[in-house]
């Protein structure tokens, strides 16, 4: 341990790290260790505990030798997670989220792991099972009961597909690594800089934030030292372009990193990896060694005396919010990921209070491909207010899921025909938080005039209960809520209940109408954006597919949330009693 | 020009402390001029033991047994407004601090276990409401119209809050009137 903390130079910033670290050395966090680590770096002992309690991947007591997580996104379900999870349990005899009493294993589920392309898919101690099925699963339940190491599974288990279907400015770029960085050293900083803002790159985190301008912002921006953080805390359901870009274009994303340190004057950069992509880790960091090596990166990059710029991985762990720029800001200092009160924007005030541009991993690549084609002939590409090519990451009811590279202005009847979709009822565009459409929009354009998105695009046939695909939803966003503010926190539950009480049919018209009051109030009055689209599902829903709501429920005005006369079972076998007395009616 | 009516308001308090109650009680003289508006119907305060028809149903605490259910009912089906007072009537409260234990082990551990107490059997007289397994809060059992926080909410915030539902206005407690301790 004093190793490992000598190792992050006892660094209080470096904690989320050292947290994580530990937890893969000692399978979780003993409370032992929280006090020394304390004095090691200076900081309260509760100010561990609150950084490790935030995380889902962080545990405070044991969770067994195995700690199994299946993916909960709407897509593994519809590819029959649940009833896996249910062998599974049946088969190690437990209940979800116990430990086994020999301390060997506990199943659970996580939000979506980012493989909807080959799921249902599963975390063992933070390593991705892909591609489960009922043999699969069979074969994982005897490797655990053999306490068989990780490291000697079947490789076949962690196979990550890339499933590239369509290809396109980013993924069939050949450029070898370095070569817009060079070209870019003739260019300059400020040169740089309006090229990014005349290609009219956008950032592709879904937001949509004009990139020069960013760049530009933080160029002028006073402070002692500047940084540049990729965003790859890919979290939000349906999205897992990021992880195929890592796998073929690693270099491309560290060129724009470094690309954009040029144009900032950063000296350091971060990579915020999602804990999802925990495999990632060192192939990226073998690949940043070898562009050290090259000079790509380090000391005075390709010989440009001053030029010095380094890349450091931060993982993350289980925790949606920190793609949130200033949560993972918060994130990348050690802390819970809470997101911070905007303005300041991090621009002028990120990492550690300095100038900091954050950009998605998308973004990145763009930027090298906007250097090097030229501002002209990059903005011909896409649409008028949203240039360039867009990665859509497609799940769900279709023959070819995976990755499909477009042009800006492609509209959603287009991806589903080319990715084999029949009889499509919905698709979720940009996850949970974007839109959900229906047929009767299939004709609107991907792009920041109409439809903005991040990427996923999760499509649902006419046998899919778009009731459940909603619920799906606000579960997640009731799970990822981070728990700071009110609206959020709180609403974000009593979205969850009401629905679970649709779910089980004992719902009204009156929920519904409440419903409607609770995502006023979360729009209004949430702190972040997590808060403002959590209720999207819903509202998306009811307006495409009411009916789904409404024949679910009872057409009463009110409806008592749980069984009445069951909740007196209890007592009556306690008491033996079952008179009249003994009974209730739901409505008298 | 006849008197403007009197409205009916009937009040109770079902798994709560009476606080809410005392609560209203701090109203203080302002009750004199209440009553120029206002009927009391069923209440502690009239010892009227079943509600007719009224306009306005307070009611303090959460629901813990059938007999919680059958009053909120009665207050339901006979009242125009229904409005949930504190603490325990909005999240259950304190009473609710049960729910993560099971009712059997409860009763076990009361009447079985601890020696003294009903003879060593777990009391099933007719005459008895039976607990419900869980402590719920109003809204679950029946659709609340209003919620007036705190545990109990001051004197005053019951004063505005009927004073403005009285008048015919939305009621709203503005900043220093609604609390939720």
């Amino acid at each position: 341990m004093d190793q490992l903390i000598l190792r992050h130079a006892s660094d209080a910033s470096r904690l989320l790290q050292i947290l994580r670290e530990m937890q893969e050395h000692f399978g979780h966090i003993p409370p032992h260790s929280i006090s020394r680590l304390a004095a090691k770096l200076s900081i309260p002992r509760a100010r561990i505990e609150s950084t490790a309690s935030f995380y889902s991947f962080l545990h405070l007591k044991p969770h067994g030798e195995y700690r199994v997580l299946f993916s909960d996104n709407i897509t593994d379900r519809m590819s029959g997670s649940q009833s896996l999870m249910e062998l599974m349990c049946q088969q190690l005899w437990l209940q979800p989220g116990k430990v086994s009493e020999d301390g060997l294993v506990s199943i659970g589920t996580t939000s979506c792991t980012g493989m909807c392309d080959q799921g249902p898919a599963m975390l063992v101690n933070n390593r991705a099972v892909t591609r489960l099925n009922h043999q699969r699963v069979q074969e994982i339940v005897q490797l655990i009961r053999n306490r068989t190491p990780l490291n000697d599974w079947p490789e076949d288990f962690f196979r990550v597909e890339d499933n590239i279907r369509r290809g396109g400015l980013l993924l069939d770029n050949a450029l070898p690594p370095g070569t817009v960085l060079r070209a870019a050293l003739e260019l300059g900083g400020q040169r740089i800089v309006e090229t990014v803002k005349a290609s009219g790159l956008r950032g592709r985190g879904g937001a949509g934030f004009p990139t020069g301008l960013k760049w530009e912002a933080c160029r002028n921006a006073q402070g002692t030292d500047h940084y540049v953080v990729c965003n790859a805390d890919e979290g939000e359901p349906g999205t897992f372009k990021d992880r195929v870009l890592f796998s073929r274009q690693a270099d491309m994303v560290f060129e724009g990193m470094t690309l954009c340190a040029l144009a900032t004057g950063a000296k350091k950069g971060f990579l915020y990896l999602r804990g999802e992509y925990r495999y990632l880790l060192e192939p990226l960091q073998t690949v940043l060694q070898r562009r050290r090596e090259n000079n790509l990166l380090g000391a005075n990059i390709l010989g440009k005396s001053g030029f010095d710029f380094d890349i450091d991985i931060h993982l993350g762990a289980g925790a949606y919010i920190c793609g949130e720029e200033s949560a993972l800001i918060e994130s990348l200092e050690g802390k819970r990921g809470v997101p911070r009160n905007r303005p300041p924007f991090p621009v002028t005030h990120g990492y550690l209070q300095q100038p900091t541009v954050v950009d998605n991993v998308e973004t990145f690549c763009l930027a090298v491909m906007a250097v090097h084609m030229g501002a002209e002939k990059f903005s011909a590409i896409g649409t008028a207010k949203s240039t360039g090519s867009k990665l859509i990451s497609v799940s769900g009811d279709c023959q070819r899921p995976g990755i499909y590279e477009y042009p800006f202005g492609v509209s959603v009847r287009e991806i589903l025909k080319d990715c084999g979709a029949v009889n499509t009822a919905a698709v979720q565009v940009s996850g949970p938080s974007g839109a959900c459409v229906g047929e009767s929009e299939f004709d609107r354009k991907l792009g920041f005039e109409d439809l903005p998105t991040a990427g996923a695009f999760m499509v649902f046939d006419e046998s899919r209960d778009m009731f459940e695909v909603a619920r799906n939803y606000v579960h997640f966003f009731a799970h990822e809520s981070c728990g700071f503010c009110t609206p959020c926190r709180v609403g974000t539950s009593i979205l969850k209940q009401t629905m679970d009480k649709i779910a089980a049919g004992h719902g009204t018209r009156h929920d519904l109408a409440e419903i409607e009051n609770l995502d006023h109030v979360l729009q209004s009055s949430s702190h972040c954006g997590l808060g403002r689209t959590a209720c999207n599902p819903v509202l998306h829903t009811l307006k495409h597919f009411r009916p789904a709501y409404e024949s679910k429920l009872k057409s009463l005005d009110f409806e008592p949330a749980f069984d009445l006369d069951g909740s007196l079972a209890r007592a009556r076998q306690m008491t033996g009693r079952d008179d009249a007395g003994a009974h209730l009616k739901e409505n008298e | 020009m006849s008197e403007k009516r009197k409205l009916k308001v009937a009040t109770t308090s079902l798994a709560g402390c009476f606080g809410c109650h005392m609560s209203i009680l701090d109203i203080d003289e302002r009750l004199f001029a209440l009553l120029e508006l206002i009927e009391f119907d069923r209440s502690p305060l009239t010892d009227i033991k079943h509600c007719g028809p009224c306009d306005i149903g307070i009611i303090e605490g959460g629901i813990c047994n059938a007999e919680n259910v059958h009053v909120l009912h009665e207050f339901r089906k006979n009242c125009k407004i229904l409005i949930a007072i504190g603490a325990c009537a909005i999240n259950g409260g304190l009473p609710a601090q049960r729910n993560h234990l099971d009712l059997g082990s409860c009763l076990t551990e009361v009447y079985l276990t601890e020696p003294g107490l009903a003879h060593g059997h777990i009391p099933n007289d007719p005459e008895l409401p039976l607990p419900l397994d869980k402590v719920h809060p109003l809204h679950e059992v029946v659709k609340i119209d209003y919620f007036i926080p705190g545990c109990p909410p001051s004197g005053d915030a019951i004063w505005k809050f009927l004073t403005d539902l009285i008048a015919g206005k939305t009621p709203e407690l503005g900043h220093g009137l609604i609390k939720y301790d």
